[in-house]
């Protein structure tokens, strides 16, 4: 009903294009997440879903009508700016009100909602302040009411949380969440850079990235489910990007290939990598990746000295020097023990492992189906 | 300044009583620092512009001529509310009376046609930049010389714009545009109409620009209709910017001398208050009498003038 589906959209102000050839589909009731680096088009995008963009090329459809011509009253959209672009000559139950005035609605159904509006965001008391006299928090509530008492299709948040400390800005991503189970059937789209925010709201994670060796333009890296992203990455800049601190990445290549993955040479050391090896051959250069979590420390044929150690209270992130690359692999324990300049002994296990061909595209992983005969490579490989 | 030493004001006199002493000897020091920065100021104030107000109002209380300054006697408040005192003059309530209308008039008009150019200089066009430069044109020339150029164009017998509106068959004869007593009046207020809007203009385009580009964004996404968005959000927003420029244009417009002067010298149906005194001073060599008269047109329009500083005031304490 009002799945909203890009095709091919393109992007350029002037010379300089920055979006090249958008495919995305967004189902009703689904809650979206862009998320990219800083400056790659994770508005710009949200901007052309509005209509406040034209987009150079392709097409935007709702619902199946293509809107691309239609002014972004008509779309049916609501949206929630980075900068909450209220009204600042307004009280805050103006602003709420002012989106609705113009509509052939009775007075009495503004109110309600008005009152509906304020009252879950527990602006009640303020409603007769202006902008001015509201702290950041209180302000970005006011923004989400003014698009609350639209009720629109579909809710668009470009950033919403940035200006809030960290302890308001994990109370409203519940808030966000809540409010989106409440509106099951509408859908919505979420700009942000904080990677905790998309994995913990969205349903479906859409990563954005500049295109190889042309920094200005961007597509997108992978779409998915947060969990999707984060076990399967399809490479490895989605892989580095999701996961904090990011993943470990190790250059290595193919010693042989067999019916449970990938044996990699790696300084001198046979790892091996449950993935699909597609087509690799023995002699590829390749790239393993391992998530700090990931690692086993303890027990293993590999070692490392410790040369940093951050403690996070529960977890701490071990730095290790090892012979495998020149960067410190980084490691998350749970022990609080662990001594500077000590050698540490450690495995990466099969299943764990990510691998990427010459060009950083990730081979599909074995995990899953492919665990019983990669454990059984991994014991051969031991002997 | 003044909000900054009321605050630490405020902070001095919560502090414990020990800490209250080098707060309060700092505050004394910034306000004689920020008094020795304003005396300057205050100094070339007082040569230029209170010295010379001074000897206006002591002129005011004499019978002094023109011809011989030094002669002259101590009248009291004769000049101002005596027999043939400036405020039983009728031609000294005629001169304020077109002053008021010309002022009212005229701010009117270029309050409302400055809006419609800002509006127009503001959306975003190619040429922009070009018309922004064009508008300024007419004030930039100086009102002697656009008196003069206008006063020809509008002659009657060989004005270029009698010939126009004849052969558009506008007229069938010419018309006396700074003769006739009918014609006089609206002439002057078109042409400083013309002169000033651009000026207007300009200042309310810089108010326009202040209003933030997301504010509109919101507004289209929710489907505020535009004429909604102006009366809404653009006027509410750029109405302290448009206050302002009103006030500059109207504490000219009560001081109007030169267009008036230029085109239409020694009309009594088009005298303005400064025609006036300027009459009384030079032309008849009245200086107690034209000081009297300078004085109370001081007076009205710092009346104006404070009248104003109230109600803005008022208002920012409002916000
Ligand atoms: N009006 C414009 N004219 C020219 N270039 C623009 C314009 N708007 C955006 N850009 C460029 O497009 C790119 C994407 O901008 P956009 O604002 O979409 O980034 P973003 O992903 O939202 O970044 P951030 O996370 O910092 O908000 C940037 O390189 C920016 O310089
Ligand atoms: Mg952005």
């Amino acid at each position: 009903m009002s799945t909203i589906q890009l095709s091919g959209v393109q992007k350029g102000f002037g010379a300089t294009s920055v979006l090249s050839g958008v495919d995305l589909t967004i189902e009703q009731g689904e809650f979206c997440v862009f998320i990219g680096p800083s400056g790659c088009g994770k508005s710009t995008l949200l901007r052309i879903i509005a209509g406040l963009e034209d987009p150079s090329d392709g097409d935007i459809r709702i619902g199946g009508v293509r809107v691309n011509d239609l002014e972004p009253a008509k779309r049916d959209v609501a949206m929630v700016f980075q900068s909450y672009a209220l009204y600042p000559h307004m009280t805050v139950k103006q602003n709420l009100e002012f989106g609705l005035k113009h509509q052939k609605l009775p007075a009495a159904e503004i109110d309600k909602r008005v009152a509906a509006a304020a009252e879950s965001l527990h602006l009640t008391p303020l409603l007769d302040r202006k902008p001015g006299a509201l702290s950041g928090g209180q302000r970005q509530r006011v923004a989400i009411g003014r698009a609350i008492v639209r009720k629109p299709k579909v809710f668009l948040f470009d950033e919403p949380l940035s200006n809030l400390d960290a302890a308001l800005r994990v109370k409203t991503r519940v808030e966000i969440a809540k409010l989106h189970r409440e509106l099951n059937s509408t859908s919505m789209i979420y700009v942000t850079h904080d990677q905790v925010e998309a994995m913990t709201l969205a349903d479906k994670i859409v990563l954005l990235r500049p295109l190889a060796g042309q920094e200005h333009l961007v597509s997108i890296a992978q779409v998915g489910s947060p969990l999707e992203l984060y076990h399967h990455p399809a490479n490895r800049f989605v892989a580095g990007f999701i996961g904090s601190p990011s993943m470990n990445f190790i250059a290595g290549k193919v010693a042989a290939l067999g019916d449970g993955g990938v044996v990699t040479d790696v300084a001198e050391h046979k790892l091996n990598v449950a993935v699909v090896p597609g087509a690799l051959k023995a002699g590829d250069a390749v790239t393993l990746g391992i998530r700090p979590e990931h690692i086993e420390l303890g027990s293993g044929s590999l070692s490392g000295e410790v040369v940093h150690v951050e403690h996070l209270g529960e977890h701490a992130y071990v730095y290790l020097n090892t012979a495998l690359s020149n960067q410190p692999l980084v490691v998350k324990s749970a022990r609080h023990d662990i001594e500077l300049g000590s050698r540490l002994r450690f495995s990466l296990p099969t299943t764990s492992l990510h691998l990427f061909d010459r060009d950083d595209v990730a081979l599909p992983r074995l995990v899953g189906k492919g665990r019983m005969a990669a454990q059984l490579m991994e014991l051969s490989a031991g002997k | 300044m003044s909000s900054e030493s009321l605050s630490l004001h405020g902070r001095a006199r919560r502090r414990p009583a020990d800490a209250a002493e080098p707060v309060s000897s700092l505050l004394r020091q910034r306000r004689r620092q920020a008094w020795l920065l304003v005396l300057p100021a205050l100094l070339v104030l007082a040569a230029i512009a209170g010295w010379p107000l001074l000897r206006t109002i002591w002129f005011s209380l004499t019978n002094a001529q023109l011809a011989d300054l030094t002669q002259s006697q101590f009248v009291g408040l004769d000049n101002y509310i005596g027999e043939n005192g400036v405020m039983r003059d009728p031609a000294w309530w005629s001169a304020v009376a077109n002053t008021l209308e010309f002022s009212v008039v005229s701010v009117t008009l270029e309050t409302l046609l400055g809006l419609g150019v800002a509006i127009l200089l503001n959306t975003p066009s190619r040429v922009r930049s070009l018309l922004r430069a064009a508008v300024l044109v007419p004030w930039a020339i100086p009102t002697i010389v656009s008196a003069k150029m206008w006063s020809w164009m509008l002659n009657d017998q060989y004005g270029v714009i009698n010939v126009i509106l004849q052969q558009l068959g506008l007229i069938d004869h010419p018309l006396a545009f700074i003769a006739d007593p009918d014609l006089a009046f609206p002439t002057i207020i078109l042409v400083d109409v013309w002169k000033t809007t651009p000026f207007m203009a300009l200042l309310m385009l810089a108010a326009l620009q202040m209003v933030p580009s997301d504010c509109y964004e919101a507004a289209r996404i929710d489907g505020v209709p535009r004429w909604r968005v102006f009366r809404h959000i653009t006027l509410p927003l750029i109405l302290p910017g448009v206050l302002v420029a009103m006030v500059f244009r109207a504490l000219d417009a009560l001081r109007v001398f030169d267009l008036i002067y230029v085109m239409t010298s020694n009309s009594r149906l088009t005298k303005s208050m400064s025609i006036y005194v300027r009459e009384q001073l030079v032309d008849f060599q009245q200086v107690g009498f034209g000081s009297a008269s300078a004085i109370v047109l001081f007076l009205l329009i710092s009346m104006f003038t404070l009248g104003y500083m109230v109600f803005s005031r008022r208002r920012m304490q409002g916000v």
